[in-house]
């Protein structure tokens, strides 16, 4: 009972069981960066020693080169187009009331809860009855739909709290809507704007089963890896490049939550100053 | 000076227009998000009804024959190699999310009863393995249950086992294992949530109306979180039904899921009205679970009260 007691009130166990929880999470993911410099192919321990070839071998690869270029393309592409549509919805959702709103918020959002094989294949028929190619264009569709769902998350917290008073203020001392988007709105929103753009930069950028589906013969980076897979002897490669991605995953989105933490705040506070 | 005081009556107009707008809400909400919406539309509620239509047609070689039958469905239901791949994605799909919520239910409790100053950077670091690609954690799952994997290799190291296990990797256990450490952090949000919006006073009047912590626990904190859990179980079970990477690269025989069935019928099988009346079958019986779930916890919920 006495256990019990230590453990509810979230003393040494829950403690101890959260540091293990974080081991768990953060174990296999630590493997890529230790065998991704260990001179054996295959990974394994002991460790046989350290070594930096893999990743020397990275830009000597023509395919890997052509698969980078082409992840960038899409996941530019796709991050603005999805940030595009994120600021429209979000701003409708945050600021306007009306019919249908939640329903429409539901449908916007329903990507992230449905089996993304299945939104792969309706998009690749769809795509084939249309007699579109399958190309990178394809590829930024698809992303573009899948990214909107968390660019809408992220764009709605910061823009919730958003003082209305400040742009009618700004209207009624004759600026035109565009202005004030521009002028005011534009200025509070920014940093959660440019965290939406991270985050579905990153998103895209580790994307494989909808580029698998719907890219032509272009790979992407996830796809040059998931091709390299099937040899054992390509294994360290992918283990080096796995690792490189991950440490660009980690800053963008580490740079996205920063700014999205500001844009939550600026809006909070300098609403509450002028209200 | 001058061209503002031409320019007036015009603006004046123009603002009376834009305040009639403005009044109409509705207006301007709908007309702000129907881009958005309508990219929805064409490119994920459109795909779907032309899935389900193709479930209802038959494929001559490259022809789609486009007279009604539902063959299909009888296929996939009742063909013993569809339905045992259903029945195991099925299987799977709920030892993942019951395995992820039971894990990340301590966490989220603790991050929201004791995170103290540190909730945000404690859900921040448990997020972030999460951003890693997918592909990646998979395959770093791969390399610890080989047959020369780490675990293989670690546990021979420490003298427990004398040659490698080849029970590890490419069953369907090694998919509930990746799966669920692929989606740990899904299960912790909408619990964590649910657990924030608990009311403390709440907690400490069972307190100090004589409960111990533990009953306190159960009586008070469980049930009000009980919509977190079961949003972050079908968060869960949702997307790990039609999971594809994972058993492709895990499973082996025995872990085939009916995600690797639709696409070898879009592939190299290709037989896409089979493949749609795999995928329509698929997303009815996630429904149905997931339907049925939230009203046995309304039902409870009523009950509770």
């Amino acid at each position: 009972m006495t256990a019990l007691r230590r453990f509810l009130p979230g003393g040494g166990w829950l403690s101890a069981y959260a540091f293990l929880y974080v081991v768990f999470l953060y174990l296999p993911v630590i493997f890529l960066p230790i065998f991704s410099i260990n001179t054996a192919a295959t990974p394994k321990f002991p460790l046989s020693g350290y070594t930096l070839k893999w990743y020397e071998d990275l830009p000597r690869t023509p395919a890997l080169l052509d698969a980078a270029w082409n992840s960038l393309v899409v996941g530019v592409s796709a991050s603005i187009l999805a940030t595009v549509f994120g600021i429209l919805a979000a701003r409708s959702i945050t600021r306007y009331r009306y019919p249908g709103r939640r329903a429409i918020n539901g449908l916007i959002m329903a990507p992230l809860v449905l089996p993304e094989v299945i939104v792969a294949i309706s998009m690749l028929l769809v795509m084939l009855q249309l007699g579109l190619s399958l190309s990178l264009f394809t590829v930024v569709l698809g992303h573009v739909l899948v990214c909107i769902p968390y660019s809408m998350t992220v764009l709605t917290s910061g823009f919730e709290g958003f003082d209305r008073s400040l742009e009618e203020a700004s209207a009624d001392l004759g600026e035109s809507a565009f202005g004030t988007f521009r002028r005011v709105t534009l200025p509070m929103v920014a940093p959660a704007i440019i965290s939406s753009l991270l985050v579905c930069f990153t998103i895209s950028l580790d994307e494989f089963i909808i580029a698998f589906f719907l890219t032509g013969t272009d790979a992407t980076l996830p796809i040059y890896i998931w091709g390299q897979l099937r040899f054992a002897s390509k294994l360290p490669g992918v283990l080096a490049l796995g690792t490189l991605l991950l440490v660009a995953s980690f800053l963008l989105m580490t740079v996205a939550e920063i700014l999205r933490r500001r844009a939550a705040r600026r809006t909070q506070n300098e609403g509450g100053l002028y209200a | 000076m001058t061209a503002a005081a031409e320019g007036s009556p015009a603006r004046r107009m123009t603002r009376a227009r834009r305040n009639a707008l403005l009044q109409s809400e509705p207006v301007q909400g709908f007309a702000l998000i129907s881009p958005t919406f309508l990219y929805a539309l064409i490119l994920l509620v459109l795909p779907i009804l032309v899935v389900i239509a193709h479930s209802f047609w038959t494929q001559n070689y490259l022809t789609i024959d486009r007279t009604f039958t539902l063959e299909n469905y009888r296929i996939a239901l009742t063909e013993p190699i569809y339905r045992d791949l259903l029945w195991r994605s099925l299987y799977i799909s709920l030892m993942v999310s019951f395995f992820t919520v039971v894990l990340a239910y301590p966490i989220a409790y603790f991050i929201s009863f004791h995170g103290g100053r540190h909730k945000s950077l404690w859900l921040f670091l448990i997020t972030i393995p999460f951003w890693t690609s997918y592909l990646l954690r998979v395959m770093s799952w791969k390399v610890i249950l080989g047959y020369n994997g780490v675990l293989n290799s670690g546990l021979m190291g420490l003298g427990i086992i004398d040659e490698p296990s080849t029970a590890l990797l490419y069953n369907s256990t090694a998919v509930i294992i990746t799966l669920t450490h692929a989606w740990a952090a899904f299960a912790i949000l909408p619990i964590f949530v649910s657990l924030e919006k608990v009311d403390r006073t709440l907690v400490e009047a069972a307190k100090d109306l004589g409960d111990g912590p533990l009953r306190s626990f159960l009586r008070v904190t469980l049930p009000l979180s009980v919509p977190g859990i079961i949003s972050a179980a079908l968060i869960v079970m949702i997307p790990t039904v039609g999971d594809y990477v994972t058993p492709k690269l895990v499973g082996g025989k025995d872990g085939v899921m009916i995600a690797n069935a639709i696409q070898a019928q879009f592939g190299k099988a290709s037989n896409w009205p089979l493949g749609a009346a795999l995928s329509v079958t698929t997303m009815l019986i996630v429904t149905l679970i997931a339907g049925t779930m939230v009203l046995i916890i309304r039902a409870a919920q009523r009950l509770a009260r």
